[in-house]
This record gives structure tokens, sequence and C-alpha cells, in this order.
């Protein structure tokens, strides 16, 4: 067991911080974004309107490979949606937003200085920095940031940015404020190779959960706006202009769904391995296990809704939403307040 | 595919492959019935219905304490609330996993699943011998679709090309059904599918399942798992006798324990000394053991850690816990010797502050009980009160009370060796008695008031709680969860894709191609593939790259 290094601990929790502060700044450069893009959209789909003497049209059906059941709400709602809207449903970059830029490029100088925070406490501790909450939390921020910032290599996803950041932001100041624990080395029931194993895997499928959660409220709010114009309402949706319609979001999340699925699924056999080895049981019904049954099966569900006529759509996103739920009680409350085996939280108590 | 309700339209579908859902009320008397609530069950609906149930029949098991984990704060919960206690044990709140509704839930789904997979299977068997489904009259209608021409100087001809093309396909994993052109006019065409796996996957992954679950029900037939404490120097056989506590599966014969032998020879524990935030916090714990696969069997050493259990005898042997067993001597009021010997206390937090009972029935004339602390690391506050500062064992401590009178332990009750029951003894020692508490250093020996005995304590070792198990099912239930899940990844991320192509000599000798794709369940990848094949076949034909025709819906990624 390599020694605890104090000094550097310290300097994890500096770079944390700051890492913390760049990305209240981008949140509020994409809040911005939010707030004053709808109109830039508003302008650009009228000029645009004007030189096709076409209604703004969002290109095609997104890879036209689903099509979805007549009586499902989108086919109803997405032509008379698509009218005033601009975003791409192909999810390509299209309008200029100096704000999102400004939000990027700050997501990205603070992930570099996040990275810098979880590499020294990892190094501080001599060992993976995911032995205990606050490091779940820090770990798990980062790459909530980096999950999001690769996608945006292939796809216009700025318009989660205040989602994205928002979360990461809670997750950093929670780790802070509610989960601090100064770096120590681990106790005997998680020296394990398991630990880097079903933990690492644990932390990225929640970080696609996390993602997969914003698109599925913005879907419902985008649903709902696409049928109130399709009911002949008036269009107030601002920001909303930039987001893809509610079918594209659906379509997206459903595919980061699936491999989150599949990372959950692993998290759940690697972890019984797991109690085995340490335990002598794969599967005893702990709160922990219990909770992580819950969300594998809600998600198992939301496969099932989406391949469901009449459960596409906004039920699949509040299945969706539900499942995420599950995650946050399975991190919080089933940590900090039930007890079990999985006694882990690293709280001071 | 009657249950693949959300299937892109194939682009003729035979009536009888309506979808199940949409049964008519019936009328048809008692096998009617059957057949109606059969089918109800294996809707992909009710599958959806039944899993969302699952998920929420499970919270209750992780809000209320659970029989088979801790029996003992199950009956605590009952006793601290005789209101709504028993009304939630009726409900089987204490053993929700076991209880009658949770179970009807998963045997429900398990049967629903079973109802889903069978008839898929052989839809699914049969869709492989066939051949792809027949060239639709329109390509053009479907999601991707585009043309190629090849000038009239290639020579190629139409029954030519639709050779090559099938070439093609074959190599990019299609099944390819070439369908010559017929003299009436009909033209030549080829027929494709592939992702067949997908199909087969979902099956896998889903009978899967039923394996794991039928794993379980094996270990839990056939296993069992028990508890013992084992001191320092002490020697575990493993027959009945052996255990603390032993839980038998349901059909599990004691006769198929292997009497073999563990000896703790050592126990050694590190804390840690350095970071201060974590200071005394526990940093490794090493059993050594010596262990003999039978009576007669040479010896091995052998080390048992946290995460590292030992395998012996076609059990494995868990570290789950530890503590300290402080050796006492009790004599009775004869000065005989009435108890010798290491006794475990029961650590309650995690500087070892430990709870130990000390029971000598033998004592005479009357017998003696001691209940009270153990303290590795005493160390008195301001008001007197001793508490443990550390687990490393600095100084060690006795605190005791004495009882003298009949302990009850000849009626033959269960006793549990943690707690005395002090209602019909004579307290002699305590805090608030004149004697006073007891209070032990390592090697000192207290004589209790009016000749009634003695007690002494000699020294400290220490003791390991091993956990054994043997669940056969356990292998089946690994091999079946990975099944599931190569099923699974199969069943997610295959693209079943079919595609058709038409070829027609042009009167003046171009031969002109048209296709069409369509995806089977989610696809995203179509219009790619659909540009893919495009650009394969332009360069079996040597066509220039402009020559690309858009796909109807030709975005996408
Ligand atoms: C223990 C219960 C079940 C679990 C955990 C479960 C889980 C899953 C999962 C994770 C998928 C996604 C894989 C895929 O999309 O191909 C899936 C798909 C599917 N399941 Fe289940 N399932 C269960 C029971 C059932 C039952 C009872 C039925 C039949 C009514 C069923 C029918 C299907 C079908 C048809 C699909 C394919 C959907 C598609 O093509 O997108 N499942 N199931």
């Amino acid at each position: 067991m390599l020694p605890i290094n104090q000094t550097l601990g310290e300097y994890s929790e500096l770079f944390m911080l700051l890492a913390a502060g760049t990305y209240v700044v981008a949140f509020l450069a994409f809040a911005w974004d939010m707030a004053t893009s709808g109109k830039t959209a508003q302008r650009d789909a009228s000029l645009l309107a004007e030189k096709q003497k076409v209604p703004a049209m969002a290109g095609a059906d997104d890879g036209g490979s689903r099509v979805p059941p007549s009586s499902s709400s989108h086919s109803a709602t997405s032509r008379a949606a698509r009218v005033s809207e601009v975003a791409d449903s192909s999810l390509a970059y299209t309008t200029r937003r100096a704000a999102a830029r400004v939000g990027v490029a700050l997501s990205i100088l603070g992930l570099l200085i996040h990275a810098a925070g979880v590499v020294t406490r990892g190094v501080a501790a001599g060992r993976v920095p995911w032995g205990n909450m606050y490091e779940f939390c820090t770990t798990g921020a980062f790459l909530v940031v980096a999950v999001f910032l690769i996608t945006l290599i292939k796809r216009d996803l700025r318009f989660l940015g205040t989602f994205v950041l928002g979360l990461a932001v809670v997750m950093m100041v929670a780790a802070a404020v509610a989960f601090w624990t100064p770096v120590g080395h681990l106790v005997p029931a998680l020296q394990s190779y398991w630990l880097v194993i079903h933990v690492s895997i644990a932390v990225l499928s929640s970080a696609l959960f996390t993602l997969t959660f914003s698109m599925g409220v913005l879907q419902l709010i985008q649903s709902r706006r696409e049928a109130k114009i399709a009911a002949g309402g008036e269009d107030r949706g601002g920001f909303l202009r930039l987001v893809p319609s509610a079918l594209t979001l659906e379509t997206l999340s459903y595919r980061i769904n699936t491999i989150a699925f599949v990372g959950w699924t692993l998290t759940v056999m690697f972890g019984s391995i797991w109690a085995e080895k340490a335990w002598g049981r794969f599967w005893g019904w702990d709160p922990k296990e219990v909770w992580s049954f819950v969300i594998w099966v809600v998600y198992a569900a939301y496969l099932h809704a989406r391949a469901t006529r009449g459960w596409t759509g906004t039920r699949a996103a509040w299945l969706s939403i539900v499942g995420y739920a599950c995650v946050i009680v399975n991190f919080t409350v089933v940590n900090v307040y039930f007890s079990g085996l999985h006694s882990y939280a690293g709280l001071p108590t | 595919m009657s249950l693949k309700t959300q299937n892109s339209k194939t682009p003729k579908k035979p009536k009888k492959q309506r979808t199940r859902n949409d049964v008519a009320l019936p009328v048809l008397g008692f096998l009617g019935m059957l057949r109606w609530a059969w089918t109800q069950l294996t809707s992909m609906k009710t599958a959806l219905f039944l899993l969302l149930l699952l998920a929420v029949a499970a919270v209750p098991g992780s809000l209320f304490k659970q029989r088979p984990v801790d029996p003992a704060a199950v009956t605590q919960y009952l006793k601290d609330h005789p209101d709504y206690g028993p009304i939630l044990d009726k409900l089987q709140m204490f053993d929700v996993y076991s209880s009658v509704w949770f179970s009807a839930i998963y045997l429900l789904l398990f049967i629903s699943l079973i109802g889903c997979v069978i008839p898929r299977a052989i839809a699914h068997w049969k869709a492989w011998r066939s051949k792809p489904p027949r060239t639709p009259a329109r390509l053009s209608r479907l999601p991707v679709y585009g043309t190629l021409v090849v000038p009239a100087e290639e020579g190629l001809g139409a029954e030519e090309a639709s050779k090559q093309a099938a070439g093609v396909l074959k190599k990019r994993g299609y099944r390819v059904d070439l369908r010559p052109g017929g003299e009436k006019a009909a033209l030549a065409s080829i027929g494709a599918e592939r992702g067949y796996l997908r199909e087969l996957g979902n099956l896998c992954f889903h009978s899967g399942l039923v394996g794991v679950l039928v794993s379980v029900a094996i270990g839990g037939l056939f296993g069992y798992s028990g508890q013992r404490t084992l001191v320092e120097g002490e020697t575990f056989v493993n027959t009945l006798v052996g255990y603390d506590q032993f839980n038998p599966g349901t059909d599990f014969q004691s006769s198929w324990l292997q009497p073999y032998s563990i000896q703790l020879d050592k126990f050694d524990v590190r804390y840690d000394r350095e970071s201060p935030g974590h200071f005394g916090q526990p940093l490794d714990f090493t059993a050594s053991l010596t262990t003999k696969d039978s009576p007669g069997s040479e010896a091995k050493q052998q080390t048992l850690k946290v995460n590292d259990p030992v395998n012996v005898g076609g059990t494995s042997v868990y570290l789950v816990g530890n503590g300290y067993a402080p050796v006492v001597t009790v004599r009775g009021g004869d000065g005989k010797i009435a108890f010798q010997g290491p006794i475990p206390s029961l650590p309650t937090d995690s500087v070892y502050t430990s709870t130990l009972v000390i029971k000598a029935p033998d004592a005479k004339p009357a017998q003696l009980g001691f209940v009270g602390f153990f303290l590795p690391a005493s160390v008195k506050d301001s008001s007197g009160v001793a508490y443990s500062a550390d687990p490393d064992p600095l100084n060690p401590e006795l605190n005791l009370n004495s009882y003298v009178g009949d302990l009850g332990l000849d009626k033959g009750a269960p006793q549990n060796v943690f707690a005395l029951d002090v209602s019909k003894l004579t307290q002699v020692n305590g805090r608030d008695k004149p004697a006073g508490g007891i209070v032990l250093d390592a090697g000192q020996t207290y004589t209790l008031p009016n000749g009634q005995g003695s007690i002494s304590f000699d020294g400290l070792k220490r003791y390991v709680a091993l956990d054994i198990h043997h669940n056969p099912g356990q292998v089946w239930a690994l091999g079946f969860g990975v099944f599931s899940l190569a099923g699974l990844i199969a069943s997610l991320f295959v693209p079943r894709r079919r595609l058709w192509l038409r070829f027609g000599d042009h009167e003046d000798g171009r031969t002109m191609i048209e296709y069409g794709l369509l995806a089977r369940g989610e696809d995203h990848g179509l219009a790619a593939e659909g540009r893919a094949i495009h650009s394969a076949l332009s360069k079996v034909w040597g066509l220039e790259a402009e020559n690309r025709t858009q796909s109807t819906s030709g975005k996408g990624s």
C-alpha cells in the first residue's frame, strides 16, 4: 500500500474547486444561449422562409429508419412542428451561437482542470479515485461532462448544455459539501480489482443515463410544444426552436439508453461476482442490490415500451426519467440512510 | 412476428400476422377463454406492466429489514411497533422476496416470457430456413431507395448484373435469393436479408433469464450456508454440530457435508496510522489457516482475507467479521474452576468497544453470569467513564456486572450466547451496587463478595466470523448470465435489414438497377447502409461517384 500524499490531496481539492467554478460560468453561458438564441432562431427562420418561399424545413426524417406508428402522437404533430422549427433533426451544426461556443470552450477548460483534480486524487491515494461517495461524485461529474463533450464532436447537442453543466455543478457541490472525505486508504472490503471494474462501469452508465434524462425532459417539453402548434396554437417556443423534434430526441436517447442499459447489466453482473467473492453470495437483496435491480427492470421496461404500440414517445420518456430518478435514489438515499453491506459511503460518522 | 408491433412495415403484411393484442372479446366458452387469457398474458403490454410491477414490488425490501438478512432486526422492529408491525408482517413486508405477491409477479412474468419466446423461436426458425420475402412492387416506397445506371458500352445486361450484385451482397453478410426475370415482362430481382442474429440474440437473452432463475432455484434447493466464529487456536470441523448457525437448502442432506477441518492459527489486523481523516480505520485483515480436506489428509497452510475466500471441500469460506475474545477463568464459591477459555465479544463500533456475556453454569454452589464490555484501549473521560480510544489492544480492560442464580441453561431452550436473561438472577456487582462494578485489566483477578467465586482476565485472543457456503447453482447462474448478456448485445446492436434490387435492360442498352432497403426494428444506420451498397455496386461496375442517386430520405447519420 502506497503512502497517502496529503499535499497532493489538497491540490486535488483545489482543482475540483476551480473546475466547479469554471462549470458554473459555462453553465451561465449555456443558459444565456438558451435565453437569447430563441430569438436568433426565429430571425433565421423567417429569413430562411423568405428565401425558400417554403417554411423552414428541418430536413427529412432522422435516418428514415423508424416509421412511427400512425397512431402515435409524433407523426401527427411533427410535420406541423417542423414548420416553425430550425433545429436540424440530423443534429448537425447549423446556426452560429456565440454564447454556446463560449459555454463549450469553458466546459473543455473545466474538464481539463477537473481531470487534473481526479488524477491527483487518485495519485494521492495510490489507487483508483472512486472509493467513497466524494470520489464517486467528483469522478462521476467528470464522466458526465466528458461524455457530453465527446458526443458534441459528432452531434450538436449544445442545447443540453444547461442541463448537463447544471447537473455537473450540483454533483460537484454535493461532493464538496455533503460527501467530503479526506484522501485515504480503502477499507479491506473495497480492496479488490472488482472495485476498478464494477464501479467504473457503474459510473459510466450513470453518466449516460444522465444525458438521456436531460434529453427525456426536453423531449417532454418539446412534444407539448409540438402538440400546441399542431392544435393551431401560437409558437412561443423560444429556445425550443434550437432543440430538435421530440422524435429525434427520443431516437437519440434510445440509442444512448441501449448502451447504458448494457453497461448497467454489466454493473449488476460484475457486482454480483464481487458480492460472491466478498460476502459469499452473489445476490442477497441488500438495499443497494434491490435498487440496482429496480433500475435495471425500469430500463428493461423502457426498452419494452419502445417496442409496444402506444407506449413510445412521451410514455417512454417518462420511463427513462423514472429510471434516472431511481439511479439518484440508489446513489443518495440508499447510501446515506439504508444500512446494508454496501456501507462504503465513507461518510464521517 | 406478431409481437413486434413497432416494426417498420413490411410491404405486404399477411392478414394472419396482425397484432395479437386486438383480439375480440371472447364468446368462445371455456377453451376460448383460456386462449384469450393466454394471448393477454403473452402480450407485450402485459410484459411491460409486469416489469413495472416487479420494480415497484422490489422496493419494500429495501425499506424494511428482511428476515433472511437480519432476523434479529425484524424481531426488534415487531417489538417496537406492536400496532402496525404485525400487519406489515402479515403482508410479508419482512420476507418480500419470498412473499406470495412478489413470487406471483415474477412467475407470471416468466410464464409470459416463455409464452413469448417459444412462438418467436418457432417463427424465427422458419424465417431462418425460408427465403427472403418476395420483392415488393414499388421499391421507391421503401425508406431508403436508390438507382444505378450502367452505361450501354459496358454491355452488362440485367442477368449478369444481378449475379454480380448477389456476390457483393453475400460479401456484406446478406442472405441472398436470386430471382431471374420471367417471360411475362417480369424483371430479374434479388431479395436479401441480414441480421438474423438480432432476433436470435433476443431469444437467447430471454431464455437465458429463465436459466438464471432456474439456477438460483437450484442453489436454494441443494445448497447450504452456515456461520461459525473461530477463536485463534480453535479448529472447525465441517459437520452439523460444528456450526453456530446452519441454513440448509430445502432439499439438502447433511450427509453431503464433507468432514474437512479448518484451524485458525493467527489473525492479523493492520490499522491506518498515517492519514488524519482515517486514523484507526482498518487496512488489512489476514487469517492464517491450517486446513485438512478430511481427517486423514495432510494439512495445508492457507491465508484467508476479505474479498478472497478459501475453497475447501466443495465449499467456500469467507471472512465476514472479527473481534476480540478475552480469555477468562471463572471460579465458583468452592474455588474450583467453573469456566476457562476465550469469550468472543461483539464489537459495537469502529474502536471495538465490545459487549460480552460470560456464563458459568458449572459454578458451585451457585451458577455465575457476567455481562459487560470489553475495551481494547481503555481510557477514562473527565467524569470517570471508561471508553475505548483505539481498536488496537493498547490497554485491554473488562468492565463487568455479575449475577448469581439459575442461568436457566438446563431447560433445553435455545440460548443466545451473546445474551443473558437476568430477570431471575440476583445482581452482585454493578455501578449502583455496594460492591461496585468489576474492572479487570489483563492479568488481574476479582473476588466476588461473600465468597461467591472469582473471575480473572488471563489474556486476549482474536476471533474471526466465518461464513461457509455451498451453492451448486452459482456456476450455472453465471453461465446463463453471460449467455443472456451476449444475446442482449446482439439483439440491441445487430441491425436486421432487408434489401431488394431490381434489374432491367433499357432499350438503348443501358442496364437499370433500383434498390430499396427496409429495417426491422430500430436501425439508425439504414441510410448509411444504402450509401455503402451503392458505392460497392458502383465500384464493381466501374461507375462514377456522382452517378449516385438520392435515397428517399437520404439524410440521417
Ligand atoms: C423477466 C422479464 C423480462 C426482461 C427482464 C426483459 C428484458 C428485455 C430487454 C432488456 C429487451 C431489449 C432487447 C431488445 O430490444 O432486443 C427486451 C426485448 C424484448 N422483449 Fe423482453 N424482457 C422480459 C420479458 C418479456 C416478455 C414476457 C415478453 C413477451 C411478451 C418480452 C418480449 C420482448 C420483445 C418482443 C422484445 C424485442 C423488442 C424489440 O424488438 O425492440 N419480454 N426484453
